[in-house]
């Protein structure tokens, strides 16, 4: 172990360097948001014309703009992406569940689909589904598209497959003995679910829910296909999409827009880093 | 006990004839094409009705069957309806003259020739497949040496892995219009110096190296955190072994890192081919898939960045050719089931290897 100390500083310069470079487009979203549109163009990467009133003219300009309805798309956000991922869990739990603890023909068949839809790509069903959605909701008087409960539904259907998986795997490494015992004591089948297997799955729950929530939260096609791009209900990516739209270079409202949009991930990832990041991997390695 | 036991018996059957009955009316509304409000939430109260029935129903015997059945219902129904339903129907609806809403005739494997007769779409599957070479390969080496520093020891590993990874948690919309924003007003102001007075998105080949850089910078710091956790998995005693045995850093890691993590190197390769595969959201927000093809099998090109996804969302949503839009979806699902098949192929000869 020659030239550790040198090692460790070369190291360390080279760190710096490439965290400059993932870092660097952030910095000039909050760089430029500062600063009014004159200032952006004329300097984009300088602290020339920065002040904190003209932040908040931007915050304000954009938050109270009609076409972007910041508050309205990030709460319809905030609620799709919640009640998807509660449901999810639950429901997924109560399927993996289902179909781990009964060697079936029926759950190993059900088992094997599911793993197989985790290859069709997102375009290979999204006409179909367009359609799908909007004649089965105009035949039985429940709107589908443009509406919430509508889009929970379908984020139910697509994030399934990936929850079950991960969570049968889980589920098979928890004793069957459990649950022999609950039933000797006279636990319903339900009962044994919700009261012990399903505190068990606290771990992998958590890591299910970051995939989804990241994948739910970001997404941009389903709901920009679901909602339409000038809907009335709108998530944050379809928001900012229809925003940036309407307002060709405009960079102090797009970049205001954009800090707005990337805030609340990132406060959430500074809050739950190592869970995120455990989350993350854990769902790829599986 | 007795007297309890017919109290939920008498509940069940309430229910669950409340529940049929409602739902048998609102399907009864539906198919006389009445236009009665109600008949939705009805439906919905009914299915929940009858299903609670069935729960309450007093039976020692069936109880298993009925939770095993309601337990799986919210999620098979889901899945049937967005997933299962769609893709034969899109199937089905790539055989047809279907224009998104109704279809009037079969016209065989007509879309299937005219988007393989379609420069623009040809061009965007050669795109793709470069795209996804390049990304693999760039992707795995970058997010392999941040792993690399990640796992040696320096100071603040912690903020350094953090900061790697933080890119991959913003959508690729917004992602997309932040690098819209650095190339046309941030490096065009290096570049003018240079003699470059366009902005690197005007120049279709430079416009795609941007769309590669935006997603590697994307997604590198997600596969370095794959790679750290293989990297930890290498035993100490056998790195010791090996700084015991002479060998230095590079043979260290030639010799017994790399064929150490094989698995995760498959993992993070296949990780990165789909992932590059599917590819929209930057495309879409950075280029729009925009940029002039002078002479590509005869004819002019006017989407010389546009990749597979983007090229069947314009061909259905833009150009409203839903038919050729869904060909081009099944033949896109097609290819990447090929890959997904030789994905397990490859883990499972590897498994049996060790």
């Amino acid at each position: 172990m020659r030239m550790k100390k040198s090692n460790k500083i070369i190291f360390t310069i080279l760190g710096i360097i490439v965290a400059a470079y993932t870092l660097f487009p952030f910095y000039l979203v909050v760089l430029n948001t500062f600063k009014n549109a004159n200032g952006i163009v004329s300097n984009p990467i300088g602290f020339g014309g920065v002040s904190f009133s003209q932040l908040m003219t931007n915050i304000s300009s954009v938050v109270n703009n009609s076409n972007f309805n910041f508050w309205y798309a990030f709460g319809t956000s905030v609620i799709i992406t919640i009640i998807s991922l509660v449901l999810l869990a639950l429901f997924g739990g109560m399927a993996a569940w289902v179909i781990c603890r009964n060697k079936t023909k029926w759950s190993t068949v059900i088992y094997m689909v599911f793993i197989a839809s985790m290859i069709i790509p997102f375009q290979v069903v999204m006409l179909p589904l367009i359609s799908t959605f909007r004649d089965v909701g105009q035949f039985v008087g429940i709107s589908m598209l443009q509406s919430i409960p509508g889009i929970v539904f379908a984020y139910c259907g697509f994030g399934g497959a990936m929850t079950v998986f991960i969570l049968t795997g889980f589920i098979k490494g928890i004793p069957y003995e459990l649950e022999e015992a609950a039933a000797i004591d006279g636990c319903s089948p339900e009962g044994t679910f919700f009261r012990i297997i399903f505190p068990l799955l606290t771990p992998v729950i958590t890591t299910v829910t970051i995939l989804n929530g990241m994948w739910i939260w970001n997404d941009y096609l389903l709901p920009s296909l679901m909602l339409g791009q000038n809907g009335k209900v709108k998530t944050l990516p379809v928001a900012v999409q229809a925003f940036v739209g309407s307002y060709v270079k405009q960079w102090d409202l797009i970049l205001t827009a954009a800090l707005l949009a990337i805030i609340p991930m990132i406060v959430i990832f500074l809050i739950a880093q190592k869970q995120i990041m455990n989350g993350m991997v854990e769902g790829a390695i599986k | 006990m007795a007297e309890n036991s017919k109290n939920t018996k008498l509940l069940s059957v309430v229910l669950l004839v409340a529940g049929i009955a409602g739902l048998v009316i609102a399907l009864y509304l539906d198919f006389t094409r009445s236009s009665a409000a109600f008949r939705g939430p009805l439906l919905v109260i009914g299915a929940i009705a009858a299903l609670l029935g069935l729960y309450f129903y007093p039976t020692v015997e069936h109880h298993r069957s009925i939770i095993n059945f309601i337990f799986l219902f919210p999620l098979l129904f889901a899945f049937a309806v967005t997933v299962i339903i769609p893709l034969v129907l899109g199937i089905f609806y790539s055989f047809t003259d279907w224009n998104g809403i109704r279809l009037t005739s079969f016209v065989g494997f007509g879309n299937y020739v005219s988007m393989f007769k379609d420069p623009a779409f040809i061009w965007s599957i050669l795109l793709t497949f470069l795209f996804v070479v390049f990304n693999m390969v760039l992707i795995n080496i970058v997010g392999f040496l941040l792993a690399l520093l990640c796992t040696s020891k320096m100071r603040g590993v912690n903020f350094f892995r953090a900061s790697y990874f933080l890119p991959n948690l913003i959508g690729g919309i917004v992602l997309g219009y932040i690098w819209q924003f650095v190339f046309n007003n941030v490096l065009i102001q290096v570049t003018a110096k240079w003699g470059m007075v366009n902005s690197v998105l005007a120049n279709t080949k430079t416009a795609f190296a941007a769309i590669i850089v935006v997603y590697v910078w994307q997604y590198a710091g997600y596969i370095m955190l794959i790679y750290v956790t293989g990297l930890t998995t290498v035993p100490k005693d056998v790195l010791e072994a090996s700084s015991i045995d002479g060998a230095d850093a590079l043979t260290t890691l030639f010799r017994i890192k790399i064929p150490m993590i094989a698995a995760t190197i498959t993992i993070c390769t296949f990780l990165t081919l789909t992932s590059a595969f599917k590819q929209f959201d930057v495309n879409m927000a950075l280029t729009n898939g925009s940029g002039s093809v002078a002479d590509f099998m005869g004819s002019y090109l006017t989407n010389g960045t546009q990749m597979i996804a983007l090229n069947i969302y314009n061909t259905a949503i833009t150009k409203n050719a839903y038919a050729l839009g869904q060909a081009k979806a099944v033949f896109f699902f097609i290819v990447l089931a090929c890959v997904s098949i030789l994905q397990v192929r490859i883990s499972n000869k590897k498994e049996v290897e060790m």
